[in-house]
């Protein structure tokens, strides 16, 4: 049986207690994204300022109310994607996922997207660094959702288009 | 059975009662099993899976049918249930008792039987703040379909239902639909109080009496409704099986809910016509051995007793609500009636600083369990301005003991998600 020290790591709770990159950013340049998981009323709201010239991501804030798995996941989110590029972002965002990947893809009846899957989807080189405390969340199913939260939410915000200036 | 009070004390004796329910003996991660959820679903005693397992050993074959002894008996067994159930909300005859698959069916069935024949567009249907999603959404099924309105009875700033402009509200309505108790502010409401002020105003009433035909004697001709839903998995009896009561008469002017076997008395190419209520609202294979299950479950609750079980499901409370304020004081807010006055065992509350679901987790981790979330009831969460609560609810075989492990564990989740200033 797992123990509470496999889910909530001491880093998690320095993100719970301490959560980096809160607050706002004026839109636009940047774009605002809401995630809400209806299950538990957890809300993530991730204001993304992505550089056009060098296509990194500039500035990146988080706001919203949740349980300490949802809010700590998005705060390393945010601490994490901060300077890289969008393709990183996205690669990250992909590999965290597939480290929550093995039992929500069974939970959510789908077969997974294939995320490490062919030459362009490798993602054996991605770093997760600090990300990978919240691996534990895995041997608490009905927490993953909480873990996604932000991650959902910023691969939205990468997916719409642009704000016009 | 033996006496579930002790001698010369009229508390109820919960070790002994604890004796003969086989799961409370369990361990969740090495630690005793303190259940705290019975407003979500009851545990259930020894008898009751006797009575099933015998059900199914020695009698089983389908109800209504064939002609032969064990079909017979099965059907005795079952309408025995019917009868046994009756009994305990005293409804003048066992007929007026339909077996659903649970509360939430029973509400549906008005809604869907009643509701359809009666309410037309402009109608008007009262609700109130404190409904479970169970009695919101076949209303408001109904209000999309049919263009009826839907009013709501606010609350109070202590969480009762704010009666002040119960007349205006109840104006031109047709249909009162209201809850005896909160499953989440645990709030008693004064059904027979609301049933008058919904008959004078010419309204019909139905109460969803899920959290208190459980913890209190029921007496439908007290409260004067015209329904009354409720369920048997959380009052010590299986799931799959629930209950409507209403009098005859309006269940035999209502028209039927599902149709197929049973329900019918004769069907031809040309159509059919009704079987005798309550047998009209029970069409196919019914919960058979859940109707036996129940009535066991009727006969151990009577036998210690509904008026002892709601005293000391009183006095837990009471102890309770003053051992969470004395150790949390204002880092802990409980949303209800704050004494036991007019409330029943549930206890919501919100921890300053923590989520509900991180609360939850750490009580599981020592075997404490508790409802965590928005409770079935999202317009009440929206009212309290709250996205989710913790619960707590007791039930016969919780006690003082029961209540300490509740109070130590929340002081640590409180140690472990400790913001450091």
């Amino acid at each position: 049986m797992p123990g509470l020290e496999d889910l909530y790591r001491e880093i998690i709770l320095d993100h719970y207690r301490s959560p980096r990159n809160r607050g706002e950013l004026p839109v636009p340049p940047a774009r605002r994204t809401e995630g809400f998981n209806p299950l538990c009323g957890d809300e993530v709201i991730v204001y993304l300022d992505v550089d056009p010239d060098t296509d990194a991501v500039r500035d990146v804030r988080v706001d919203g109310q949740g349980c300490s798995i949802s809010q700590a996941s998005t705060s390393m989110m945010s601490a994490a994607v901060k300077g890289r590029t969008v393709d990183e972002t996205r690669r990250l965002i992909r590999a965290f996922k597939a480290l929550m990947s093995v039992h929500e893809s069974k939970l959510e009846g789908d077969a997974g997207d294939g995320d490490t899957e062919g030459p362009a989807g490798d993602l054996s080189d991605v770093q997760l660094g600090d990300l990978e405390a919240l691996q534990g969340v895995v041997k608490f199913p009905v927490r993953i959702k909480c873990a996604t939260l932000g991650w959902n939410t910023l691969q939205q915000g990468l997916d719409e288009p642009a704000p016009a200036d | 059975m033996t006496p579930v009070t002790k001698p010369g004390d009229a508390r109820l004796d919960v070790a002994r009662i604890r004796a003969d329910f086989p799961i409370l003996a369990r361990t969740v991660h090495d630690k005793r099993l303190v259940y705290l959820d019975s407003a979500s679903s009851a545990q259930k005693p020894q008898c009751v899976l006797d009575a099933m397992a015998e059900h199914y050993r020695d009698h089983y074959a389908n109800i209504h049918r064939g002609v032969y002894a064990i079909a017979e008996e099965s059907t005795e067994a079952y309408e025995a249930g019917r009868r046994t159930v009756a009994d305990l909300v005293h409804a003048p005859n066992p007929h007026e008792i339909v077996f659903t698959k649970n509360a939430t069916e029973a509400i549906n069935l008005v809604a869907y039987s009643w509701g359809r024949a009666n309410l037309a567009p402009g109608d008007v249907v009262v609700l109130t703040e404190m409904e479970h999603h169970a009695n919101i959404v076949p209303w408001q099924m109904l209000a999309r379909e049919r263009g009826i309105e839907l009013r709501w009875i606010p609350l109070t700033p202590d969480h009762r239902l704010d009666l002040d402009h119960l007349d205006e509200l109840l104006d031109g309505a047709r249909l009162l639909a209201v809850t005896a108790a909160s499953n989440v502010l645990g709030t008693v409401n004064d059904v027979a109080g609301l049933a008058a002020a919904a008959h004078a105003a010419g309204a019909r009433v139905l109460v969803d009496a899920a959290q208190a035909v459980p913890h209190a004697p029921v007496d439908v001709a007290e409260w004067g409704a015209d329904f009354v839903a409720f369920t048997g998995h959380k009052m010590l009896g299986p799931s799959g099986i629930g209950c409507l009561w209403a009098p005859l008469e309006l269940l035999e002017e209502m028209p039927p809910f599902l149709g197929g076997g049973e329900m019918i008395r004769d069907v031809s190419k040309d159509g059919f016509t009704t079987n005798d209520v309550p047998w009209k609202f029970e069409a196919g294979t019914m919960p058979i051995v859940e109707a036996t299950g129940l009535g066991a479950a009727v006969d151990y609750l009577r036998a210690v007793g509904l008026d002892a079980i709601h005293d000391h499901e009183q006095r837990v409370t009471g102890y309770a609500l003053g051992a969470l304020a004395d150790r949390f004081d204002e880092r802990l807010t409980i949303y209800g009636p704050q004494d036991t006055a007019g409330r029943g065992g549930t206890i919501s509350f919100l921890f300053k600083g923590i989520h509900a679901h991180d609360i939850s987790q750490v009580l599981d981790d020592e075997g404490v369990c508790v409802r965590a979330g928005d409770h079935c009831a999202k317009p009440l969460m929206a009212v309290l301005g709250v996205p989710a609560l913790t619960r707590a609810s007791f039930y016969l075989y919780n006690d003082e003991a029961d209540v300490d492990a509740l109070v130590d564990t929340l002081a640590r989740a409180e140690k472990f998600f400790a913001i450091e200033t």
